[in-house]
Order: structure tokens, then sequence, then C-alpha cells
């Protein structure tokens, strides 16, 4: 139903705060009819875009084309684009009518009529009340709310409040609907819900729509299209089958659904060294480079342990999730998640993975990414057999850590004790010490002189590695500690951090 | 029976209170206000009130000077409160402070001093009474229009005018649709704490207009000055039933709303 005419289109799209750039170069192109989601961890740029498309954030460099037409400094008024705000935004001074209702006062339409002389003149009118009527009664049957017109906003349920809001959008029939996180006031099984209505409503109007989310199963249910971002910079665009099964890079696997990352290197012709051992797969990469690897929990084939295993290790945990079993199973450093049918008592079990199972991606030459990093009571995060001093609060925009360590926004209080975070480090950022100084203890393995600098990569005891951009030299297998400050330290929750409230 | 002591004792004193200096007060100006100089009942000094043209044009007059006061106070106090409840200066108390300070200094001395200003660029009470008076009020009242009309404000939800904004209404029309909407209730409050009492005031007047301006509550004050303590207490009546419709009047609208006034 999404035809090839191009509604929207964002070129090199800049939005700068002072030094700190919340969307950077982002450039895409929305086929009219389409449901494009863009996704991401909070912070990441993807209100910043929806609200330059709305127009209530002039982009700092770039064009935002819509038909064709330069509408990058419209103010929102003059656009023929509505949005559905995160909290709604209804205005409570008016009923449910009224609000729907609001966007039509303003509105005019031609209308033929004849002037004294008798002749046939067009001419813009505002729309009569019974027009108004007959579209508030009709917007309101779509968003089945046609028993409520007279109710006041403030006395409406959460999901009601939504459907205002989306009905106070349709009725004016824009071009383009914006989604601001619309659903995340909502309850789990009611946002189930509203996600079937919405993506049955957005097949019923045609209207092109853009949501925002960072719910990556949302986005995975409802988009036509999905934008991956992350530090205001796209990382990838695609349907969601595309960005599920062939992620182009580690934070798009790691984001997208639960998945296994580890360091490999590639150390033949599609082959792959991770955990230890050696595995066939099905990506080329230059022999000697290091790689991430990504292996889905459903892609780890599991079996008792006999003397033909070649990789098994211990049962950690063992979670019945209804359909399937979570199992969690220690190899070597490393922990292997695994999703499987069958229901094993065993405290070994062995893994075996299929080549096609195997997503290799070229590592980012910026950053060192870590995941399952698990929060200390002292709100440290272990890291490579070091403790990171780390500012949670960046986990939830708006937050404090209060004198008992808890992180508090508002009324609510959060425990993230046992979180497990994916933590994100500039490679410029790590000071790398020939004594103790350091949280992290290691041993240089390469060291490669880059014109002005030296790129230095050391494993831990454990086996992580760190790639380091340093001024000085370090010799192979010299042994270095290296110190990571708290404010370097970018760190993301691996899932919803309501799951952490007390 | 033992006597034992109740919390609701507490609240003797108070009631002693109310009952000595409010209750009674009242009981004795409705009285006044319907007796005669020898203490009878009559209508004398209801009759003498609205027979005398004199009387009348005081409520006009007073009536007058209210409104036109509240009106340019709520003009020059909504940009101002609009402003100081931007983030870029709320955090500002000493900005703020500046605009509410007027109130914490006795208004004798300070209405004193306007008079002198005044007099020094030539609006004396003499030749402009009646804009001398309102420039005297607007000055005096301002920061009670200000301050319910910050703390409103302050509270404005801004996604809402962006939604407005989103849904078609030009700056302009997001101002009359929502903006002033979203305060109605500090507007409120800001006309109830500036309209009546600029009524009832009477040293302002006096001093600023040098006399030539008599509001309601120079002629009460006159009336018992003269020892017309009949005619004093009925007009003090018919400004106590007017202050009681008013707050009726506003009161209406404030019930459902998040009150965003001084109280």
């Amino acid at each position: 139903m999404a035809s090839e005419e191009v509604i929207i289109s964002l070129s090199n799209v800049v939005k700068s705060f002072g030094d700190f750039h919340a969307v950077d170069n982002f450039s895409l192109d929305i086929k009219k009819g389409q449901f494009v989601t863009i996704l991401g961890p909070s912070g990441c740029g993807k209100t910043t875009t929806l609200r330059m498309i709305g127009g209530f954030e002039l982009p700092t460099g770039g064009t935002i084309l819509l038909n064709g037409k330069d509408i990058t400094k419209l103010p929102p008024y003059k656009r023929p684009i509505n949005t559905v705000f995160q909290r709604y935004a209804l205005f409570p001074h008016l009923d449910v009518y009224d609000n729907v209702a609001f966007g039509l006062k303003f509105k005019k339409v031609p209308v033929k009529c004849t002037n004294r002389k008798g002749e046939e003149v067009i001419k813009m009118k505002h729309f009569k009340a019974s027009q108004i009527d007959e579209m508030v009664t009709k917007a309101l049957q779509v968003v089945d709310l046609d028993e409520l017109e007279d109710r006041d906003v403030t006395t409406l349920s959460g999901g009601q409040q939504q459907r205002v809001a989306i009905a106070r959008c349709i009725i004016n029939k824009p071009e383009i609907l914006l989604l601001d996180e619309p659903l995340g006031a909502l309850d789990l099984k009611m946002r189930k819900d509203m996600q079937i209505e919405l993506k049955e409503m957005h097949k019923k109007l045609g209207i092109t729509f853009i949501y925002v989310t960072h719910d990556q199963e949302e986005a995975l249910t409802m988009s036509d299209v999905i934008v991956v971002m992350n530090h205001g910079v796209v990382q990838q665009v695609g349907t969601p089958e595309q960005i599920y099964n062939e992620p182009t890079n580690a934070f798009v696997a790691d984001f997208i659904g639960e998945s296994n990352l580890f360091n490999g290197i590639m150390v033949g012709d599609k082959k792959v060294k991770f955990l230890g051992q050696e595995w066939l797969c099905e990506d080329d990469f230059p022999l000697d480079e290091r790689v991430d690897v990504v292996v889905r929990p459903e892609d780890v084939i599991l079996s008792e342990v006999n003397e033909k295993s070649k990789i098994f290790g211990q049962v950690t945990s063992k979670v019945f999730k209804g359909v399937h079993y979570e199992y969690l199973i220690q190899i070597g450093k490393n922990e292997v998640l695994a999703k499987s049918t069958k229901n094993y008592d065993d405290k070994e079990l062995a893994i075996a993975l299929i080549p096609d199972g195997i997503h290799i991606m070229k590592k980012p030459d910026l950053n060192n990414i870590f995941t399952g990093c698990e929060v200390q009571k002292d709100n440290t995060v272990e890291l490579a057999g070091g403790y990171l001093e780390t500012d949670l609060t960046k986990l939830l925009p708006g937050s404090k850590i209060d004198d008992d360590g808890y992180l508090v926004k508002g009324e609510k209080k959060y425990d993230l004790t046992g979180a497990k975070l994916t933590i994100e480090i500039d490679k410029t950022k790590i000071d790398i010490y020939d004594n103790e100084e350091g949280q992290i203890k290691g041993t240089v393995v390469s060291s490669i002189y880059k014109g002005d600098h030296y790129a230095i990569i050391v494993r831990s005891e454990d086996d992580e590695e760190f790639i380091i951009d340093t001024n000085y030299e370090f010799n192979g297998g010299e042994i270095v500690s290296l110190l990571i400050k708290k404010e370097d330290v970018s760190i993301r929750l691996k899932g919803d951090i309501d799951e952490y409230e007390i | 029976m033992k006597f034992r002591f109740q919390r609701k004792y507490f609240s003797i004193p108070y009631i002693i209170f109310l009952a000595l200096f409010i209750i009674v007060p009242m009981f004795f100006i409705a009285y006044y206000a319907f007796s005669n100089s020898s203490g009878a009942f009559s209508f004398e000094a209801a009759k003498k009130f609205f027979t005398d043209p004199a009387k009348f044009q005081v409520i006009l007059v007073s009536l007058f000077i209210a409104i036109q006061t509240t009106l340019i106070c709520l003009i020059i106090g909504y940009p101002i409160a609009y402003i100081l409840a931007k983030k870029e200066y709320n955090h500002n108390v000493v900005l703020i402070m500046l605009f509410i300070m007027p109130m914490w200094i006795n208004f004798v001395l300070r209405t004193a001093a306007t008079r002198d200003i005044l007099f020094a660029i030539g609006l004396t009470g003499g030749k402009h009474p009646y804009v001398a008076t309102l420039i005297g009020m607007v000055y005096n009242y301002l920061p009670f229009v200000i301050l319910p009309l910050y703390s409103t404000m302050l509270k404005l939800d801004r996604s809402q005018m962006e939604a407005a904004a989103d849904l078609g209404a030009s700056p302009i029309q997001v101002f009359f649709k929502n903006t002033i909407p979203q305060s109605m209730p500090g507007i409120i409050s800001a006309v109830t704490m500036t309209l009546m009492p600029v009524m009832s005031s009477y040293v302002i007047s006096d001093a600023l207009s040098e006399g030539n301006i008599t509001l309601i509550g120079n002629s009460i004050y006159l009336s018992f000055a003269n020892s017309q303590w009949n005619n004093g207490s009925f007009t003090a009546l018919l400004l106590l039933i007017l202050v009681l419709l008013t707050m009726w009047g506003t009161n209406g609208r404030k019930s459902e709303e998040v009150r965003g006034g001084l109280w």
C-alpha cells in the first residue's frame, strides 16, 4: 500500500545544542503511506528528529522537503503535519468534542457562493458548525469514542485520552502523523491492544505515520520501515526483518531483541574464533580482523554433555517463559543466553552453532562496547574484573541518586543492583598506565603506530578486549592497568527500567 | 463528671476572636445601616444613599477606577509574569524579588513618594486627579497581579501550546486559545486581589487626587468622620455585598481547575 512517491525527505539534518549534536547528519526518505518507526535508546535524538519534522525545533543544518517543497523553516501551524504528543497534551479546559474540533476552527476551505451580482465566486470560509459536527463524530468513530464527546478530558482514562489525541490529529487530514512514544504511559495490556489498533488505523486512513519509540518489540510489530538511531546518528534503516536478521553493527544487534554479543577474530576464510573455539560462518572478513559476533539466543543449539561435546558449561540460570525455557550457560568468562523448548535438568549443557546463526559485524572503530555488565550495590559496574564508577542518572533523564544510593525520579524509586548494562567507552577516553593506577588490569596484545598515535589493544584477565588510542608506546606482553573516568562511561540498560522499580 | 481535655478545645480562642471581632461587628454594621440617628429601625440611610446622585457617582467612579486599574495591571503584569516564569529567569530570585518587593514596603510611604514623583513631573492631584489616582493604584496593586499570575505561569504546560500550534493555531491564536485559558486561575486570583481592594481603598485616592476623587472607601471614611454612622454603615454593607457578589461570580469558574492563586 505504500507507494513509491516520497512524501518527506530529510537530508543531512543536524541539530546541535552548543557542542552537543543531538542529531547528526540525518538523511532519510519516507514514502507516502508508510509506517516508519524511529527506534533508539533515550537520548539518541529520535524525539528531536520528530520535533524537527513537526516544526518545533529548527535544524542547525540540512533541509527537510515535504512533497518536494522546502519546509525546514516553516512554523508548525503552517505544516500539514500533526503530532500525537508523549503525554497527549490535551486541552483540559475543553471537553472531548472541543478538543477534537480544535484544529478545524483555524481551517478555511474554498466555498462556492454567489455575490451580490449573482456571479459564482469562490471564497475561503471557516467550516460551518454542522460540518464540524459531522467531522468530529466521524473522527470519534474512528477511535471508538463516539459516546464520550461531552466528557471532560481530565476524567478520561489514559487509553481514552490517547484516542482523543489521535482523533484531534486525524480530523485535520494531515499528510503525515507524528507519534512521539504515544503508548509509553499505558499499561502493558493496553499497549498491546493499542499497537494493533494503531496499525489498523494506519491501514484504514492511508496517512503516513512516523512513530518514535524506544521499545524494539513495538517497532518490530508495527512498522514497515525501522530507523535505528544511536548518539544522534542513524545506525540502520530497513524492514523489521532486515533489522532483526541482518543487523549492520553490534549496537543494532544488541538493541533489537536479545542477543549474545562476543568479541571475535577472523582466523581464516569464513572462519571466526570466539568462545575459545573456531567456527565456520557465512560472512567474509579479512584475516586477523577483530569483529563483533552476534548470536541470537534461539540459534544456540543445546544438548546434553557427552564425550564428544567440545563446548559446554555450567547452567547458571533456567527460567520458564511459557513457550520456551531460557538458559544462561557460563562458558569460560562468557555467559551464553539460549532459548529452547526442551526442558533440560542437567547441571551442564553443551552448545553448538550453525554457520547461519553466527552474524559477524565489523567493529565500529570508534568505541569499546561491552554487554551484560552488572551493577553492584555501590552503583559501580563490574567490567573485566574491575569496577567502574558510573552515572546511573543517565539511564533516566531527570532522575537523581538519593542518599541511600537508589535512583529516584519524582515519586518513583529504582534499585538497579544486579541490572545488566551495556557499556560504551570512547577509545580516546581510556587512560593507560604501566602501574596499578587504573581499575582494570590487562596485558597489551597489540600496539600499532597510526601516524600520530598508537592504537593499542589490551586484553583483560577475563578475555575482554579494549581498544585504546594513546600517545605513549607500550610493548606487546606488557602488564598495564586502565583508568576510565565516570563521565566517559556511556551506559544503556537492557530491558525496561520499570522492572527495577521498588 | 470529670473534665476531659479534648483537642477541639484548642479552637476556643479562635471562636472567641471570630465572634468578638468579626461576627459581632457585622451585626453592628447591619444594625447601624438600618436605623436612624435615634437608634430606631428605619430605611433612612438606604433612602438617602439611593436618592443622592453624588453617592451614585462615587460608586460609578470607584467601579471605573477599579476596572481600569485591574485591566492596566493585567496588561502590564501578564507579560512580566510570562517572562519571569520562563526557564531562563525563574531561578533568578533577585529579579522576581524586584517585582514583588514593593508589596513589602509600607504603602503610605510608597504613596507619599508616588505623590512627590507625580508632582515633580507635573501630574498634580489638583490638575489631573483621575490620572494621578490611576497611576498610584496601578503602582500599588501591580505586585498583587504579578504574583498569582507568575505562580500559574510556572505551571503552564508548554506541550499544550505546541499542540495548539501543531493543530494550526498561529502564535496569536495560541495565545488566546490556549495560553490565556491555561492561566485563567491566575487571572481570576489577580482580579479578586485588585478589583475590590481598589474600590475600598482610600489612602491612595485621598493622597494622590488631593481629595478630588471620592471612592467608596473615602465616602465611608467621610461619613464616619462626620458622625453619620448610619450612612457610613449602609455604604460599608453595600460594599460587602459587592465583594461577596464578585467572589461568588469568580468562584464558580475556579472550582474545577487547579487553583493557581496565592491561596
